[in-house]
C-alpha cells in the first residue's frame, strides 16, 4: 500500500490470527475443511477417533487467518476459529 | 401402566461451538453420511440467521421428511418435523395464523418438488412471506437411493438402473414461474454466498426460495461412480458459474454438466398477508 | 380468555346444520380456519368468510384438503383454536394429517360432512358410512374423539364440544355430520356469551428452560406452548421422547405412543355422552345417532303407541364407543335395532358390545338415501318375533323405498 493514500492517524491495517479448534471424535473425516482452507493450515491426520474416522490435524497453524471458512464448511459442527490476535502488517 | 422413565442419549455438549445457541448440541452428532453437504448448508443457514439480525424468538423452522427433513431437529428454533412434502402447507398455517412470525422451510428436492410440490406452487402463486431452503441431491437418498424429480437424465439411482428417463425439475424456473419473489442457486461449496443469500432472503417479503446443490456422497455419487463428498465438492469448485440475474430457463441440470449459480430473481409483489389486510380493511370500511 | 361478543350471535336464529357449526365454532373461539371447497361442506366455509371479518378470524383456502389440515395443524401451534371442514373424499386426504395432529397432540377439529362413497359417489346425498374412517382411518395406533351431531342446534352444541375436547385433552376431535343435517334449516338457540361454556388451553406455566413438549401430568396431556414464545420447542411426527426429539427405540414406541391411546382411553366415562329415552323398561333398543335421529324417534313413537316396549339410545359422542353402556342394556334388552345409512358400520360395534347377550339387527338405508320410519318399525316387529340368540348381525332389508 502506497503510504500517501492512508488518510492521517488511521489505523495500520492488522492481520488477524486464529486459533482453530476441532472437536476429533464428532468429525466424519469429509475432508472439506481440508482441501478449502485457503491457507491449508489443516491435513488428514493418521490417526482415528472412535468413530473410524480420520480427523484433520493442524499442521501449519500460523498461517491462519480466522477467515472462519472451515467452520462454515464443516457439515459436523466439528471445527472452528476464535480470533487469537491482531498484528499490525509489516511494511 | 406407568409410562416408562424419559430416554435421554447421554452426549453431553463437549465443548463451546460459536453456533451453540442456534443449534441443539445436545442431539449432536446428527444423522447424515460423512461427505454429505447438508450439514454445511445448516451451518450456512445458522450463519444466515445470525447475519440476518432476525429476532430469533419470532422465527420458526418447519421440515419435511428425508435427510434434509430432519434439519429442523437440530437448530434450536420452534421447529416442527412434519409429514412427507407438507413442510409449506404447515408453514403457510403459521404464517397465515400469526404474521409477525419468520418462517423457514428447510427441506429436501423431492420432499419439496414431488410429493409437495402443489404446495410448493401454491404458495408461491400466493406469496406467502416465507423462505424456502431446497437442498437439492439429485436423489432420495434417506430412502436409499431413488429416482427423484431433480436426478438428472440418464444418471442412474436403484430404480432407474438403465439410467433416469425422466427429464428433470428445474428449481428455480418452476419456482420463478410460480411466483416466487426471491430465487437464488448455490452450491454446497459455495458457503459464503449462501450464507449472504440466506440473510438476504431473510430479510426479504415474500415467498424466497434458495436452492443448494449438495453432494450425495452415499447414494448418487455411489450408484453414479462419481467419487465421495469431496470429489463431487471439487467438480462443483470446476464446474459451477455465477451468473447472477440469468434467465431462468437457461438452468437445467444435466448429468455432470455446468451448473449456473447465482441469484436470478429478485423483485417486489405484494404478500399474501398484504393481500389479505387489504381486503379486510376494505371490507370493514363498506361495514361502516 | 376473553370471549370476542361479536363472535357469539345470543338469539334465536333459523339456520342450517353448516351454518349453525360455524357458529358454534366462533363461540368457541375458532379463529382460524384452512379449507377446500368441496360438497356439501362448502356453507361451512362460506358461514366463515363472511363473519371472519367482524369476528376478526384468519381464513385460508388450500390447494387441496392435505394442505387444508396441515395449516390448521401449524395454526393451532401459534395459539389460535383451529379448524377444517371437508365431506368424504377430502376426509380421505385428511387422514395424513390426521395421524399428524394425533403425533403432535396438537388441538383441532375437523368437520365431516359426510356424503356417499366409495370415492366421488354422490355430493348431495346423504351417508353415514366415514364413521369407521374416522376411527381407523389414519395407520398407526391412535385414539380419536368423534362427535355426532343430529340436528342443527347439536351441530351448533357438539361443534362447541368438540373445541372443548380438543383443548382439554390435547388432539384432534371430527365433528361427523352429514349433508341432511347440513342442509336442513331448523331453530337454533344460541345462548348468551357467558352462558357458553369453553375449556382455555391449557399453557405451560414455568420456567423457559424446564419446558418439555410431551412432558406429561397424571392425566397423560401435555402442556401446550405457542410459536415465538421463545421456548424454542421441536416436534416430530417421528416416535419422540419428552422433549420431542426422535428416537428409534421399540421401548419409545411404546413410552410415546401408550400415553396418547390412554390419555383417551382413562378418561372415556368423561368422554362418552348418550341420550336415553324409556330404556329401563325396554324390550328393544334402538342405537341411533346423526341424521337417522329423526328416523329413529318417530319409529320409536309408532312402536309406543303399538304397545311395544321400546327405547332409544342416542349416540351424541361416538368414538370412544360407549362399551359399557351397550353391554349392560344387552343383558337386559332382546335386542338392539341399528339403522344407519350405511351399509352397517356403528352395527359391528353394538355387535361386538353386546358380547352376545341380545340380537343385534340392522336396518340398511334403502333406495330413499335415508332410514324410513316403517323400516324401523317393522325391524322392531322382526326383533320381537326372534325368540332365539342369533349369532351375528341380522340384516334388515328395506322393503319399500319411501317413507
Amino acid at each position: 500500500m502506497r503510504y500517501w493514500e492512508v488518510p492521517f492517524g488511521k489505523e495500520k491495517p492488522k492481520t488477524p490470527i486464529g486459533e482453530i479448534h476441532i472437536l476429533k471424535e464428532r468429525c466424519k473425516g469429509c475432508g472439506f475443511c481440508v482441501e478449502y482452507c485457503p491457507k491449508d493450515v489443516l491435513e488428514m491426520s493418521d490417526e482415528f477417533n472412535s468413530k473410524g474416522y480420520h480427523p484433520p490435524k493442524i499442521v501449519n497453524g500460523e498461517a491462519c487467518v480466522n477467515c472462519g471458512l472451515c467452520e462454515t464448511i464443516c457439515p459436523e459442527f466439528s471445527i472452528w476459529c476464535t480470533l487469537k490476535e491482531e498484528v499490525a502488517l509489516e511494511n | 401402566m406407568e409410562p416408562l422413565k424419559m430416554i435421554e442419549k447421554d452426549i453431553q455438549p463437549m465443548d463451546v461451538h460459536p453456533m451453540n445457541d442456534i443449534l441443539r448440541m445436545d442431539r449432536l452428532p446428527h444423522i447424515w453420511c460423512p461427505g454429505c453437504g447438508i450439514g454445511t448448508a445448516v451451518t450456512a443457514f445458522a450463519a444466515g440467521l445470525d447475519k440476518a439480525n432476525i429476532d430469533l424468538k419470532k422465527t420458526c423452522i418447519v421440515s419435511g421428511i428425508g435427510c434434509t427433513g430432519r434439519v429442523a431437529g437440530y437448530i434450536k428454533l420452534d421447529s416442527f418435523h412434519t409429514t412427507h412434502g407438507r413442510g409449506i402447507a404447515f408453514a403457510t398455517g403459521i404464517k397465515v395464523a400469526n404474521p409477525d412470525l419468520k418462517v423457514i422451510v428447510f427441506s429436501g428436492d423431492g420432499d419439496l418438488i414431488s410429493i409437495g410440490g402443489n404446495h410448493f406452487i401454491h404458495a408461491a402463486r400466493r406469496n406467502v412471506n416465507m423462505l424456502v431452503i431446497c437442498i437439492n441431491n439429485f436423489i432420495y437418498a434417506m430412502t436409499g437411493g431413488q429416482v427423484a424429480p431433480t436426478t438428472p437424465l440418464a444418471a442412474y439411482a436403484t430404480t432407474s438402473p438403465f439410467g433416469c428417463v425422466e427429464p428433470p425439475f428445474n428449481i428455480p424456473y418452476l419456482a420463478d414461474s410460480s411466483g416466487a419473489v426471491y430465487v437464488a442457486r448455490w452450491t454446497a461449496l459455495h458457503v459464503r454466498r449462501l450464507t449472504n443469500s440466506i440473510a438476504e432472503a431473510l430479510n426479504k417479503p415474500g415467498f424466497s426460495v434458495i436452492e443448494v446443490i449438495s453432494p450425495c456422497a452415499m447414494y448418487y455419487s455411489r450408484i453414479n461412480r462419481l467419487g465421495d463428498g469431496l470429489d463431487m465438492m471439487k467438480f462443483y469448485h470446476d464446474n459451477s458459474e455465477i451468473r447472477h440475474g440469468e434467465d431462468t430457463k437457461n438452468l437445467d441440470i444435466g448429468f455432470q454438466t455446468k451448473i449456473i449459480v447465482g441469484k436470478f430473481v429478485d423483485r417486489e409483489r405484494p404478500t399474501y398477508m398484504d393481500s389479505y389486510n387489504k381486503w379486510l380493511s376494505g371490507t370493514k370500511k363498506a361495514e361502516k | 380468555m376473553k370471549t370476542n361478543l361479536k363472535a357469539v350471535l345470543t338469539g334465536t336464529h333459523t339456520l342450517s346444520g353448516n351454518e349453525a357449526c360455524i357458529e358454534g365454532a366462533f363461540a368457541a373461539g375458532c379463529l382460524f380456519l384452512a379449507a377446500y371447497p368441496i360438497m356439501p361442506a362448502i356453507e361451512t366455509i362460506e358461514r366463515y368468510l363472511k363473519r371472519s371479518a367482524e369476528v376478526g378470524a384468519t381464513f385460508i383456502q388450500m390447494e387441496d384438503e392435505i394442505s387444508a389440515l396441515a395449516a390448521v395443524i401449524g395454526a393451532s401451534w401459534t395459539g389460535k383454536k383451529s379448524m377444517t371442514a371437508t365431506s368424504g373424499p377430502g376426509f380421505s386426504n385428511m387422514m395424513e394429517h390426521l395421524g399428524l395432529g394425533v403425533m403432535l397432540e396438537t388441538p383441532c377439529v375437523i368437520i365431516d360432512v359426510q356424503r356417499t362413497g366409495p370415492s366421488l359417489g354422490i355430493p348431495n346425498r346423504a351417508g353415514q358410512a366415514d364413521m369407521m374412517q374416522a376411527r381407523w382411518g389414519s395407520h398407526g395406533d391412535y385414539e380419536v374423539i368423534t362427535l355426532a351431531p343430529g340436528s342443527p342446534q347439536e351441530m351448533f352444541d357438539f361443534t362447541i364440544k368438540a373445541f372443548n375436547f380438543s383443548e382439554k385433552y390435547r388432539t384432534p376431535v371430527i365433528v361427523i355430520s352429514d349433508e341432511y343435517i347440513a342442509h336442513k334449516k331448523e331453530k337454533v338457540v344460541i345462548p348468551p356469551a357467558d352462558g357458553i361454556k369453553i375449556t382455555p388451553r391449557r399453557y405451560f406455566k414455568g420456567q423457559k428452560d424446564k419446558y418439555l413438549p410431551f412432558k406429561r401430568d397424571k392425566d397423560f396431556v401435555p402442556r401446550m406452548v405457542d410459536i415465538g414464545d421463545g421456548f424454542k420447542f421441536h416436534v416430530t411426527g417421528l416416535t419422540h421422547d419428552d422433549k420431542g426429539y426422535p428416537i428409534m427405540l421399540e421401548e419409545c414406541q411404546e413410552y410415546n405412543v401408550h400415553p396418547i391411546l390412554w390419555k383417551i382411553r382413562n378418561h372415556v366415562d368423561e368422554i362418552v355422552e348418550f341420550q336415553e329415552t324409556g330404556t329401563v323398561d325396554a324390550e328393544i333398543v334402538i342405537v341411533y345417532y346423526g341424521a337417522t335421529s329423526e328416523a329413529a324417534i318417530k319409529a320409536m313413537k309408532q312402536a309406543k303407541d303399538m304397545g311395544i316396549k321400546v327405547g332409544g339410545l342416542k349416540l351424541d359422542v361416538v368414538w370412544p364407543f360407549p362399551d359399557k353402556k351397550i353391554a349392560e342394556l344387552a343383558e337386559k334388552v332382546k335386542a338392539f335395532v341399528v339403522p344407519e345409512i350405511n351399509y352397517g358400520q356403528i352395527v359391528s360395534e353394538v355387535e361386538r358390545c353386546s358380547y352376545g347377550n341380545a340380537n343385534v339387527i340392522f336396518v340398511s338405508h334403502g333406495e330413499k338415501g335415508i332410514n324410513n320410519t316403517d323400516d324401523i318399525v317393522s325391524a322392531i316387529k322382526l326383533a320381537l318375533k326372534e325368540k332365539e340368540r342369533k349369532k351375528g348381525i341380522i340384516e334388515y332389508r328395506s322393503q319399500a323405498g319411501s317413507s
